[in-house]
């Protein structure tokens, strides 16, 4: 996997400025609508982590993405400070107890374990009173640092969410850059070899899921705090393969790729009702045309 | 007592409409090396076939015989039109294409029939109990469920470990480049075995169809469980998938009866228990 190139960087620094400055030529819809592209990237790129990174696809990751939202509504209104690092710890904990089972499992054992686990998260949330029932709650945000209002909000919110995702796409982009980065698309190219060359494979896969899972954390507490709602939809299997999509759609071999793939998806849902009420039809024939077509996703055309 | 008995029996029926699903599953990706996800998805087509049919024709019987006869045509389409370019792609791409598939067919299924929840009536001929042991009866069609589930997995026993084609299809599961080198069709035998896959999940579907009802992502359960049911039975195994299907039916059934807010998470326990003691699945050999 490759970050983008300097141009490339300079290209995203720019559309990050122009989400920036959007609170002084759009209104509150386009700027929640822009929060939710920026959570559906930050969840896609720590799952790009492992897919793009280390060659694992996962399909628990809503699940640790959910407990990262869920967190904000166990934890009830304490400081953003607080809730964040708890948010992104207890996703890394349920990250590295589900890692440590389903890693000792490879290729298709891996893909239904993951499955399995998830699953299991969810029905943690649905089944029992923990989460506040199978409907879904509405939730106190945590507080900022300083006092929001009401109309602020979208503003600050978009923001925040921007400067978390590209926060983690310029750790990301270093780390992938550090030996642990090239041990890992070492494994993803081929795990024999890293192997036999004496790497403890295992433990580098593990470090990965559990870095990702904390990263999804991360994710699910920004749309908690947005969205000032969490439900069980959260954490179902159907929001992994959807980020699987956004990887997919924009690029499994670019490091940038998932921020695309969850902007155009974003876009996509957006608009498609103009078109047709099918939403699900036209998902679906996106991720056929995707599959049978586009084999490097949105950042290969660019190319 | 009784009603632990009827759970019991529950369990076990519960249990083969598992196996039904999930040998499909096992042989479909030990075969054929593809990752069907759509699979819970053929389950769901094959409830609402049971509705479309008993509703226009007013009997149930004909719709079993529509079930295996929809999953083996549809199985071939699907094999041919999709899934053969698929079996050599990364397993992104494959869970992608299925998941596509699923929203496809749920799409579909909202054009085609609609949103709501539907029930099949239990055909009139075994609409009764049959009284068992003291005064504890069971539904006749329960009774019949569990006959069928039985019969089908004995004779796809007797086919896959007593006949050439299921020597093959063995031999496929195990060593796929090996079988081709022997002069074997590969390509019949994947589209064989898909479409009897696709053909095992509908027929479930419409077995499923009066003792449930029928509704929309009916399928998604069922996915999730037969996965845990080819984890825990180990990967092209049919016997395996058989006990843990058992296994599987048996403790979500009894889990929901008398835990309910567990039985989910029970399950996927019992797959973790499994994935420590033995990575390669509960009855893998070897």
């Amino acid at each position: 996997m490759i970050g983008a190139s300097r141009r490339g960087n300079l290209l995203l620094a720019l559309a990050g400025l122009a989400v920036a400055s959007m609170p002084l030529w759009t209104g509150a819809y386009h700027m929640q609508l822009a929060s939710t592209a920026l959570i559906a990237a930050m969840f896609a790129l720590s799952l790009q982590l492992l897919v793009g990174g280390a060659g694992l696809v996962s399909l628990a990751h809503a699940g640790f993405f959910g407990l990262g939202a869920y967190t904000v509504y166990l934890l009830g209104p304490v400081s953003v400070l607080l809730s964040l690092p708890v948010a992104a710890l207890t996703a890394a904990v349920a990250a590295l107890g589900i890692g440590a089972l389903s890693l000792r499992t490879t290729g298709f054992f891996f893909l239904m374990t993951t499955l399995a686990f998830g699953q299991m998260l969810f029905f943690l949330f649905h089944d029992t009173p923990l989460g506040g029932g199978l409907d879904g709650v509405f939730i106190q945000r945590p507080d900022l640092i300083w006092v929001v209002s009401k109309a602020q909000r979208p503003a600050v919110f978009l923001l925040l969410n921007l400067a978390v995702l590209a926060a983690m796409y310029a750790g990301l982009w270093l780390l992938m850059r550090t030996l642990f980065g090239h041990a890992l698309l070492g494994i993803k190219a081929n795990e024999h070899r890293m192997r036999a060359m004496g790497h403890d494979v295992q433990r580098l896969k593990l470090a990965a899921f559990v870095l990702a899972g904390a990263l999804a954390g991360v994710a699910g507490h920004m749309a908690a705090l947005t969205d000032a709602f969490v439900s069980p939809d959260l954490l179902g299997w159907h929001r992994s393969a959807e980020a699987l999509l956004m990887i997919l759609l924009g690029g499994i071999g670019a490091l940038h790729g998932p921020i695309l793939g969850a902007v155009a998806l974003t876009l996509l849902e957006e608009f498609s009702p103009l078109i047709t009420e099918r939403q699900r039809l036209v998902e679906g024939l996106v991720i056929l045309a995707a599959v049978l077509l586009l084999r490097r996703g949105l950042a290969g055309i660019a190319r | 007592m009784t009603t632990f008995l009827a759970q019991l029996l529950n369990g076990l029926q519960y249990g083969l409409l598992l196996f039904l699903i999930g040998s499909g599953l096992t042989l479909i990706f030990g075969v054929m090396g593809v990752i069907n996800l759509a699979h819970g998805s053929l389950f769901m087509i094959g409830a609402y076939l049971a509705y479309v049919v008993a509703g226009y024709t007013g009997t149930f019987w004909l719709a079993l015989p529509a079930a295996i006869a929809g999953g083996l045509l549809f199985g071939t389409f699907l094999e041919a039109a999709l899934f053969r370019r698929f079996r050599d792609r990364e397993h992104l791409d494959q869970v992608l294409l299925t998941f596509a598939l699923i929203l496809i067919f749920e799409e579909a299924r909202s054009i085609l029939i609609d949103n709501q929840f539907h029930s099949v009536a239990v055909p009139a001929l075994l609409d009764f109990s049959v009284p068992i042991v003291g005064g504890f009866a069971y539904s006749a069609y329960r009774l019949a469920v569990l006959a069928v589930c039985l019969a089908v997995a004995a004779l796809m026993l007797l086919f896959v470990e007593r006949t050439n084609i299921g020597a093959s299809i063995r031999a496929a599961a195990e060593n796929p480049e090996m079988v081709g080198l022997l002069g074997v069709d590969a390509r019949r035998i994947h589209m064989l075995v898909f479409a009897a896959g696709t053909a095992l999940a509908m027929l479930a579907g419409a077995l499923a169809a009066p003792l449930q009802s029928v509704y929309p992502g009916m399928g998604d359960g069922f996915l999730i469980l037969s996965f845990i049911v080819v984890v825990i039975g180990g990967l092209g195994s049919i016997g395996g998938a058989f006990w843990a299907a058992l296994l599987v039916g048996m403790v979500d059934t009894l889990g929901k009866a008398y835990v309910p807010q567990l039985a989910g998470i029970a399950v996927c326990g019992m797959m973790a228990l499994v994935l420590l003691v033995r990575p390669a699945g509960l009855f893998a050999r070897g």
